[in-house]
């Protein structure tokens, strides 16, 4: 019998790998990628909370509301994926690299 | 009657400010001085019989006088408006005359003594800014008013006796005498302060209220009276307080008889005079007012005995007689404490004006160096000895009524051990201005063939002031070039020397008419003003209290005069008739006459304390505030500055770096609120 | 064998090959490598969202993200140099730090999950996409139209960007 548990659990462990990816990946783009699946993990839940979670008075959209979230987040990730392609090319122009390390406009 | 008393207290102010502002010609300033002065001496007398004819109709009408008073707001604290004013009482109308009177008189006579001064302006200007101090002191309604006045006094006090403040002895001496003072005063000031702590006023007639329906009284009360006496000690030099008197005889000689002998000095028996109605309260208090001065009394008079400077056996004579005054008020006499002040003011200012004339004439104080001034000072000899005989307490002059009535409080409170003290001294007193007189006046001039070019700044350096210039004040030939009010030291003076010259003593001459006269009018006074206190007809007593004092007792009179006649004739034998050797009597009491000699060690004693102690403990502090307090705000700062250092290492630029702080403070937040919510 | 046991067996199959391509994502030393196992991933995630009875998402994760956005991870990796090299995709200094915090995440995460009791049940209504148009047309109709603005801003964003100036 599979619960909402094994969702969320599921969710949390690949949150947490795209966690770790995106805190030790030196690769631009392979950060990139890392916080897509943080994203997708975060779908998973919302979508698991969709399929579960029993109708309530508090809530008038009904339980697809999950969903609508879900849907709204794939919109989100898609404009914030070409963005973020789009200034890393601008950067590899520059600087010829893909390194974060190398990008260190932030410090004084 | 207000206006009045407003002229009595401004006009001084008038002539200050005309002087420092316009800056007329020195001769002109200080006829402005004695213009002003004098018109606040009429005033005063015109106050006086006003208060005069209100007191006879109080006691016509069976009442205490009300006093005259006239305040102007000041400014606004809280709910608490203070006030500025003028008051006269009795009390206060004795005190104008005696101030005006003696300053008018002093003013006078410094036209002649300061002739030729280059500080002459300004020694004027000094003098108006004390005048007006000291009446608005005297004139003064409440205890803060009476303290910035006596503050003044002070101020003025030090630029006096600083007035050659070229002299290191005179700059030393006025900042002694400061300073001195100031330790009172802070007694004085917390002492006020409480009594307004308790009271929410500093105004003396609602104090007296408060006292009177009980408000303030107890150890409350009488540690605050103690407190203001405190500063009533500094003021009037009682002991311990008393080193900086002798000192400030550094000034010139007629600001030691209108300052350190007649007034100033004498604000500490006036305030204590004034807050009578206080101390009578606090018995404790007044105990601790009657044991200071009647110590001080017998102690500064042995100290008279071997001073060889004219002016410090006067001065240490000023010590024992405010001595007596503190007695007379403490054994709860309040008008033979105030009556021996009115006379002390008068004889006392007396004997510094003859003193300052010996100085003119002869330019020398040193006791064993003059002699035989009688011949070329007359005059002077002969005020002198009136005012010693007043001093000495030689019936019926001034000095023995005054003296006599303190004597007899003094027996009356029953308190044998004061009695014996002020008995003792009034010999001592007898003794040592007998030995003064023939010292100076007596025998044969003992000094250099003529005053010597001594050295600028030595302590007993005679005023420079050549007799050719005396009655035609102006610039002098030299001491001029620098600085306007330059150094006038040796070369006047070995000018004057030569221009002498010639046999010993030949130099000595009297004084100016100017001079002289204030001296004999003040010798008038000296005289008869006893009269106005005499036994059993006190009219002096009547006026301050409004009823009878007690009456005389003939052992006091009795005992009183034959020892002060046994003084004389003590004082005649050894150094007159030199029947008994001076240094015999020197070698027999040899230890006590060290001590005396070096009065009794206080002046080192304090010198240590402040040099040695003071010192020390304020170099341990400095470094303990250097080392250890600023150590504990450096170490703080060096904290904060490594703390910055190392939390710059952190500022990367990475944005993996900072990515990951905030996950990790995530994730302890996240636990924080997970464990704090799962309680 | 019923409908729960299949489910059952779907979905550790699809847990287990997600987080194995999540890890490959992460792990593999050549990004062109990870790019790939990312496409591998949101093909299982679209599955499990068919076993969650959301078709209409999984139909959109699959369009979306292996059709779109693949796409442009594959180009930004090809229009960036060494696509295929050993050490394409590197770890930096702080991956011993940076895995510290990811499992304390991951154990802050179980733990909450493991105190509280999640409901059961729970229904997807049968015509859940009808509804689903409905809603995102109905209450939801500003938030859609804001994303779509949004959408239309980035690929603008986008296109100015990535411009050769």
């Amino acid at each position: 019998m599979i619960t909402l548990q094994h969702f969320l659990v599921l969710s949390a462990v690949i949150f947490s790998i795209g966690l770790y990816g995106a805190l030790a990946k030196r690769n631009v783009v392979a950060v990139l990628m890392c916080i897509e699946l943080m994203f997708n993990a975060v779908n998973i839940t919302l979508v698991a909370f969709a399929r579960y979670l029993p109708a309530t008075a508090g809530n008038p959209y009904g339980p697809l509301t999950g969903q609508v979230f879900a849907l709204f987040i794939i919109a989100v990730a898609a404009a914030e994926a070409a963005v973020a392609l789009a200034i890393i090319l601008a950067v590899y122009r520059t600087r010829r690299s893909v390194n974060v390390e190398d990008v260190n406009l932030l410090q004084s | 009657m207000p206006s009045t008393l407003w002229l009595i207290l401004l006009l001084p102010v008038v002539s200050l400010a005309l002087i420092t502002l316009l800056r007329p010609a020195p001769r002109w300033s200080g006829r402005l001085t004695i213009l002003a002065i004098g018109g606040s001496f009429v005033f005063s007398v015109v106050a006086f019989f006003e208060m005069l004819t209100r007191q006879q109709a109080a006691v016509a009408a069976h009442q205490e006088v009300e006093p005259v008073v006239s305040m102007v707001p000041w400014f606004q604290l809280g709910k608490t408006s203070f006030e500025v004013g003028v008051l006269a009482d009795p009390l206060a109308a004795i005190m104008l005359l005696v101030v005006t009177t003696v300053s008018l008189l002093v003013q006078v006579y410094s036209q002649g003594y300061m002739a030729g001064d280059p500080g002459y302006r300004r020694y004027f200007a000094f003098m108006s800014l004390f005048t007006f101090s000291m009446l608005g002191l005297v004139l003064a309604p409440n205890f803060l008013q009476m303290f910035i006045f006596w503050e003044l006094v002070g101020v003025s006090s030090y630029l006096l006796i600083g007035f050659w403040y070229h002299k290191p002895e005179a700059a030393y001496a006025a900042k002694k005498a400061f300073i001195t003072t100031r330790l009172g005063d802070l007694g004085f000031l917390v002492g006020i302060l409480m009594l307004y702590a308790y009271t929410g006023t500093f105004d003396f007639h609602q104090l007296q209220a408060a006292v009177k329906v009980g408000a303030l009284g107890g150890a409350v009360l009488s540690t605050a009276m103690v407190l203001v006496f405190m500063g009533a000690v500094g003021k009037s030099a009682q002991f311990p307080l008393h080193v900086w008197l002798p000192d400030a005889m550094e000034g010139p000689t007629p600001v030691s008889a209108l300052i350190h002998a007649a007034t100033m000095v004498a604000a500490g028996v006036y305030l204590v005079a004034r807050a009578f109605p206080l101390f009578q309260a606090a018995p404790t208090a007044l105990m601790v007012v009657a044991v200071v001065g009647g110590f001080t009394a017998f102690f500064a008079a042995t100290m008279g005995l071997v001073m060889s400077d004219i002016k410090r056996v006067l001065a240490y004579s000023t010590v024992s007689q405010l001595g007596y005054m503190m007695l007379g008020l403490g054994v709860g006499a309040l008008s033979a404490g105030m009556f021996h002040l009115f006379t002390h003011a008068f004889f006392k200012a007396l004997l510094f004006l003859a003193a300052g004339s010996v100085i003119h004439g002869a330019m020398e104080q040193d006791l064993f160096k003059l002699g035989g001034l009688r011949r070329h000072m007359p005059w002077t000899a002969l005020t002198f000895a009136i005012g010693g005989l007043s001093l000495a307490g030689v019936p019926p002059l001034a000095g023995f009524w005054s003296k006599d009535e303190v004597l007899t409080a003094v027996y009356h409170s029953g308190n044998g051990l004061l009695l014996a003290l002020g008995l003792l001294t009034a010999f001592m007193t007898a003794f040592y201005i007998t030995r003064a007189w023939l010292l100076a006046f007596a025998g044969e001039w003992r000094g250099a063939a003529a005053a010597p070019p001594l050295p600028p700044g030595y302590a007993l350096t005679p005023r420079p002031s050549p007799t050719g210039y005396a009655l035609t004040p102006g610039p002098t030939p030299t001491g001029r070039g620098v600085g306007g009010e330059g150094v006038p030291a040796a070369g006047s003076e070995a000018g004057h020397g030569g221009s002498h010259g010639g046999s010993p003593g030949a130099h000595a001459h009297e004084s100016p008419a100017v001079m002289v006269v204030p001296l004999l009018i003040l010798a008038v006074p000296s005289v008869v003003a006893g009269f106005l206190g005499l036994p059993g007809a006190n009219w002096f007593g009547s006026f301050l209290h409004g009823e009878e004092e007690s009456a005389a007792e003939g052992i006091v009179i009795a005992s009183s005069v034959v020892l002060a006649g046994l003084g004389i004739l003590l004082g005649y034998l050894t150094y007159g008739a030199r029947a008994i050797s001076a240094e015999g009597l020197t070698a027999a009491f040899r230890p006590i006459h060290a001590l005396l000699v070096n009065k009794y060690g206080l002046d080192d004693l304090y010198g240590w304390l402040v040099n040695r102690l003071y010192v020390g403990i304020s170099l341990a502090l400095a470094w303990f505030d250097q080392r250890i307090v600023d150590g504990l705000v450096n170490l703080v700062a060096w904290l904060a500055a490594q703390v910055g250092r190392g939390v710059t290492r952190t500022a990367t630029g990475q944005l993996p770096n900072y990515a990951l702080a905030v996950f990790a403070g995530v994730v302890v937040i996240a636990n924080v609120v997970a464990v704090v919510a799962g309680r | 064998m019923n409908a729960d046991s299949y489910v059952a067996i779907a979905f550790w199959i699809l847990a287990i090959g997600m987080v194995l391509a999540a890890y490959a994502v992460v792990a593999l030393p050549r990004i062109i490598h990870s790019a790939l196992a990312l496409v591998l991933f949101f093909f299982q995630i679209a599955g499990l969202y068919v076993l969650l009875r959301a078709e209409f998402i999984a139909a959109v994760q699959v369009i979306i993200y292996v059709g779109a956005v693949t796409v442009l991870f594959l180009f930004a990796i090809m229009l960036t140099n060494r696509s295929y090299a050993p050490d394409s995709n590197p770890a930096n200094r702080q991956w011993i730090a940076a895995g510290v915090v990811s499992l304390g995440l991951l154990g802050t995460l179980l733990a909450t999950l493991g105190r509280q009791t999640w409901p059961t049940g729970g229904q997807v209504p049968a015509n859940a996409t009808v509804l689903l148009g409905q809603l995102m047309l109905g209450p939801f109709i500003l938030p859609f139209e804001i994303a779509a603005i949004l959408l239309l801003v980035a690929m603008v964003g986008a296109i100015v960007i990535a411009r050769e100036s």
